[in-house]
């Protein structure tokens, strides 16, 4: 089943093109890795699969990314589609708020209000989110107190707290420590049975270590797509190969 | 060559440690000489009568002024901070940037707050108290005030608002929420220990302001109301030592104000932690 | 370059792994000269050096598994290393079937050779010949190198076939051959394994460039 089918997508920062006519398709219930150097655009496909482009000044997006089927450019809301497909951040990011209101800050954005369905709701994507034992006493303490790996493992939950079928992940441990960043590709392994998963990396041993397929970016354009143990291994294209054994340029 | 360096440089390195701890000193020791020489003149003048709720020209009572002072400054509060938090939030998070009017509004903001005191008086005396014939009252005065610090309500928010992190933007817009909700409830209570540090700036105007209220809430001495004339402590002061005939009392009202102003910075403080604990 | 002390290592790796070729060649070659000359000594020789060879391949193996641990290698990398491991355990059997045919040499030093046909140093210049194909295209990353050196195991088979054809004529002729027409064979079926490790050899050197091992992905 593809989940995002993405055609000829060309998005512009006013005269600048950061990308050049995308063509992917990502399955559902796999991890998809987006890799290259900086500027290349990864990030951007990222942002554009959730709109989160739209806050950029001056960006204009011509072609089509469809979720299920259907044109996140076009009727779908923006809200329902931020709903939809969840985003996590290269830093962690909590609100300077509790634990539960953290959580809670999804739903009652969605008209949740009820205090019984709410406390459900953050026991249950505390615990998807690995994390509920750590944070079960803590719910009322702010989550600014919390160590870097648990605020990420929190802000993970925060996008699960909203069901989403798509998680965006960009660089989600490119702050973190080792055994944070562990656990953390623990849970995204985890989560990966129940939802779609694109994560950004700058990081090989984590594409290959987690990911299904792999997508190599240069210059706004993908260069290379394909399943992460032939691309990782034998790579088609010579600069995918020259940039993943670290010969680039 | 090693010691000679040390030798030489040695003597500069005092000079510039005793240059700051000079101005540090000096600065300090003002500090307590002022508030030390108001507190010696002013304790032993104060009197139980001048918190008589009446003033007569016997008894200059400065209870009138008091609640004058707190009056004013909250009316002047409650026009300005919520004027000044609405303006800097257009600004800092719907305003596009390189907008004119934003250009505009923050030129206006800037030349307002370079502007003495007293021109703001000239302005409240000849707009409210004349063209609107208010007459000298406290609701002119109030206003005047809250037009006098309303660049720096405006300025402060702006700042507080700027300095929460774009993460949290993120974070709330990716979460589906709009702009709306973004700013009100993640951007806006993240910036309100800057918003009331500006308060407290502000409060500090108020309280300390004569000039721009002589002309506008007038000088009379008694109790307070909305359209009537009415005195600040700081005024209050102003008259009993320029009248000559009651410099003790100025100075025992000087005590007064210095109590008011540290406990109304304090208040703020509190709900400042209060606040951002929420 | 952005990895120049990787690529500095690797290179130090490959000149090693050919030093070790090298090495395997002149075994080859001591060998069969010792066989053919009936020189003890130089049988000595060739049983030596099999010494140096396995030092070689602890040496080349080392530097491998160092290269995994500190680099991390990926796509072209991984494959060459791996490659490089895979390599010199056949390279190290070569060695060791060097080695067995200077012990049988040291046998029948003193004999009166049966057979003087030509085909067991015929069958020594063919395996050289692979053995070195096998690690030139390895080192050159020559496709069609390693891809000869695989269709090349079908003389050296037939060579075998002929040899064995020859001493069970040899022995019909006369039951008193057998016993060094055994040896013969043995010679020869060591002639034959060794061209047939230069044939993984080959096989490990296509995955090195393609990724496909025998004509299947194996990662």
């Amino acid at each position: 089943m593809i989940k995002f089918d993405i055609q000829n997508l060309k998005l512009y920062y006013g005269d600048y093109q950061a990308l050049k006519g995308i063509d992917l398709a990502i399955e559902e219930r796999e991890i998809t890795a987006f890799i290259g150097p900086s500027g290349c655009g990864k990030s951007t496909l990222l942002k554009s699969l959730n709109r989160m482009n739209d806050l950029v000044e001056g960006c204009r997006v011509v072609g089509k990314v469809l979720l299920d089927g259907e044109d996140i450019y076009g009727a779908l809301d923006v809200t329902e589609l931020r709903r939809r497909v969840g985003m996590v951040f290269q830093k962690p990011n909590p609100f300077p708020m509790s634990v539960y209101d953290n959580i809670a800050f999804g739903p009652r954005t969605h008209g949740i209000t009820q205090k019984h369905k709410l406390d459900e709701i953050v026991e249950t994507t505390l615990k998807n989110a690995a994390i509920w034992d750590e944070l079960k006493d803590r719910l009322k303490k702010s989550a600014i107190a919390l160590s870097g790996g648990q605020q990420q493992r929190l802000c993970i939950a925060r996008a699960l707290a909203v069901q989403p079928e798509v998680l965006l992940m960009d660089e989600p441990t490119s702050a973190l420590d080792p055994i944070s960043t562990g656990k953390i590709e623990e849970l995204i392994l985890d989560l990966k049975r129940r939802y779609s998963i694109v994560i950004v990396t700058h990081n090989m041993q984590q594409a290959t270590r987690i990911s299904d397929k792999t997508a190599f970016f240069l210059l706004g354009e993908v260069v290379e797509f394909d399943e992460t143990e032939n691309l990782f291994s034998a790579p088609r294209d010579k600069r995918t190969e020259d940039y993943i054994t670290g010969r680039f340029g | 060559m090693k010691s000679r360096q040390r030798t030489k440089r040695k003597p500069l390195d005092l000079a510039l440690a005793a240059v700051t701890y000079i101005a540090a000193g000096l600065t300090v020791a003002i500090l307590l000489l002022l508030i030390g020489y108001v507190v010696i003149q002013g304790v032993p003048n104060l009197k139980l009568s001048m918190f008589s709720p009446r003033y007569t020209s016997e008894n200059v009572s400065a209870f009138p002024a008091i609640v004058t002072t707190v009056e004013l400054t909250l009316l002047s509060l409650i026009i300005a901070v919520p004027l000044g938090v609405c303006t800097a939030i257009y600004l800092t998070e719907y305003a596009r940037r390189g907008n004119r009017v934003v250009g505009l509004i923050r030129i206006t903001a800037e030349t307002l707050s370079g502007i003495p005191s007293i021109v703001y008086g000239l302005f409240g005396m000849l707009f409210f108290v004349t063209a609107l014939g208010w007459g000298f009252s406290l609701i002119a005065g109030a206003l005047t005030l809250a037009i006098m610090i309303l660049p720096l309500i405006m300025r402060t928010t702006e700042e507080a608002l700027l300095s929460v992190p774009d993460s949290y933007r993120e974070g709330s817009f990716g979460l589906g929420a709009g702009r709306l909700r973004t700013v009100f409830r993640i951007v806006l209570p993240a910036a309100v220990p800057g918003i009331l540090s500006g308060v407290i700036l502000a409060i500090g105007r108020i309280v300390g302001e004569t000039a721009a209220l002589i002309y506008t809430a007038g000088t009379a001495a008694e109790m307070p109301t909305l359209t009537g004339s009415a005195r600040t402590l700081a005024v209050h002061m102003y008259t009993l030592s320029s009248e000559g005939l009651h410099t003790g009392e100025a100075y025992a009202t000087a005590v007064i104000l210095l109590v008011l102003v540290v406990g109304i910075n304090a208040l703020a403080a509190f709900s400042a932690k209060k606040l951002t604990r929420a | 370059m952005a990895r120049s002390r990787f690529d500095e290592q690797l290179a130090q790796m490959q000149s090693s792994l050919i030093r070790m070729g090298a090495l395997i060649e002149t075994a080859i070659a001591k060998a069969v000269k010792a066989l053919m000359t009936q020189d003890a000594e130089l049988a000595k020789s060739a049983i030596d050096a099999d010494d140096e060879i396995d030092d070689m391949e602890k040496q080349v193996e080392s530097m491998c598994l160092k290269l995994i641990l500190h680099q991390q290698p990926i796509a072209r990398d991984l494959r060459q290393i791996s490659t490089a491991l895979k390599m010199i355990t056949d390279m190290e059997r070569i060695g060791d079937h060097a080695q067995d045919i200077s012990e049988i040499t040291l046998l029948l030093a003193d004999a009166v050779y049966i057979k003087t046909a030509d085909t067991i140093p015929q069958m020594a210049a063919e395996t050289i010949k692979m053995v070195s194909d096998a690690i030139d295209a390895y080192v050159g990353l020559d496709r069609e190198k390693a891809q000869a050196v695989i269709r090349h195991d079908d003389v050296v088979d037939a060579l075998f076939t002929t040899t064995r054809g020859e001493l069970l004529d040899l022995i019909r002729a006369d039951p008193a051959n057998g016993e060094q027409a055994m040896d013969f064979l043995m010679i020869a079926k060591y002639f034959e394994r060794i061209g047939d490790h230069a044939v993984n050899i080959a096989e490990w050197v296509v995955f090195a460039i393609t990724g496909e091992h025998k004509s299947t992905r194996i990662i």
